[in-house]
């Protein structure tokens, strides 16, 4: 994400539930259709959308997700903003660490979904909550 | 909450995923399925998700949770008709689903589980001797 990136309107949904989590991936999914993602990369966005939502719901306590078309010129992508006002994460290093978990999951979550990106931002603060930014370009 | 339907058909019991799964669901069909096994008694359990797009840390973390369950009530799980790019993305993900036995359909799942069956019978047919070695070699 750079200053020269040209977002559109982003739509938002709260996730809230187990159905929260399941209408984010629709909505990525419609979204990574529209700007011509390739059946490859929209599989892996969609992934990836679902377990950061899963994450805000569950970690998060939940939160809010936006989702958007991002052109830089060159190229279109999806851009998706996953916002909470939980907890944060205390040690991020930890915490990308594969196979680290403290809900009783595989730990693949944060740590798997940055690989599935093209780019992964992450701002986060004990008690501030958790903002992940995930953008995923056209090839 | 939808719930996934579990189909006996001979000694199988065949559920084919149709739907974006919510957590719960996957967990519920979990639990659909032990119970079934036990009642029918059936050793074979296909799971076809050749209908879902995406399998998540959640959904590839329930498919291997009912392999281990299944097999803790003597019957072997084959997951079928998974797509080419959920597989690419699962393997990205971090998700090998280590002790999942697949199958590209469910006819071939079907002979898989059929010939597994078979050898057991033969086991059962040779002399005691022969099964003990068998045992042996195959530890």
């Amino acid at each position: 994400m750079t200053a020269g990136d040209d977002i559109a309107a982003m739509e938002t949904l709260a996730i809230r539930s187990d159905q929260d989590v399941v209408r984010v991936r629709q909505l990525v999914r419609t979204l990574a259709v529209s700007v011509k993602l390739s059946l490859v990369d929209q599989t892996k966005l969609v992934t990836a959308a679902s377990e950061l939502a899963r994450n805000t719901l569950v970690y998060g306590g939940g939160g809010t997700v936006a989702a958007g078309r991002v052109d830089n010129g060159r190229r279109s992508g999806i851009r998706i903003v996953f916002s909470d006002q939980g907890p944060g994460i205390p040690d991020l290093d930890l915490a990308l660490t594969d196979g680290y978990t403290t809900g009783g999951g595989l730990g693949l979550g944060l740590s798997g979904a940055r690989r599935l990106v093209d780019e992964f931002d992450i701002d986060t603060a004990v008690g501030q909550g958790t903002t992940i930014s995930v953008i995923k370009w056209c090839r | 909450m939808e719930r996934v339907p579990v189909l006996k058909i001979g000694d199988i019991l065949l559920v084919s995923i149709q739907i974006d799964m919510e957590d719960q669901t996957a967990l519920q069909l979990q639990e659909d399925l032990a119970d079934r096994i036990v009642e029918t008694g059936c050793h074979g359990v296909i799971i076809d998700i050749s209908a879902l797009d995406i399998v998540d840390s959640f959904v590839g973390r329930t498919l291997a949770t009912i392999a281990s369950i299944s097999r803790v009530l003597d019957a072997e799980t084959v997951v079928v008709g998974m797509r080419p790019a959920v597989a690419i993305t699962l393997v990205e993900l971090g998700l090998s689903l280590p002790g999942i036995r697949t199958a590209l359909n469910v006819e071939l799942g079907m002979a898989l589980l059929a010939r597994e069956r078979d050898f057991e019978f033969k086991d059962i047919d040779d002399d005691e001797d022969d099964a003990d070695e068998a045992v042996v070699a195959a530890s």
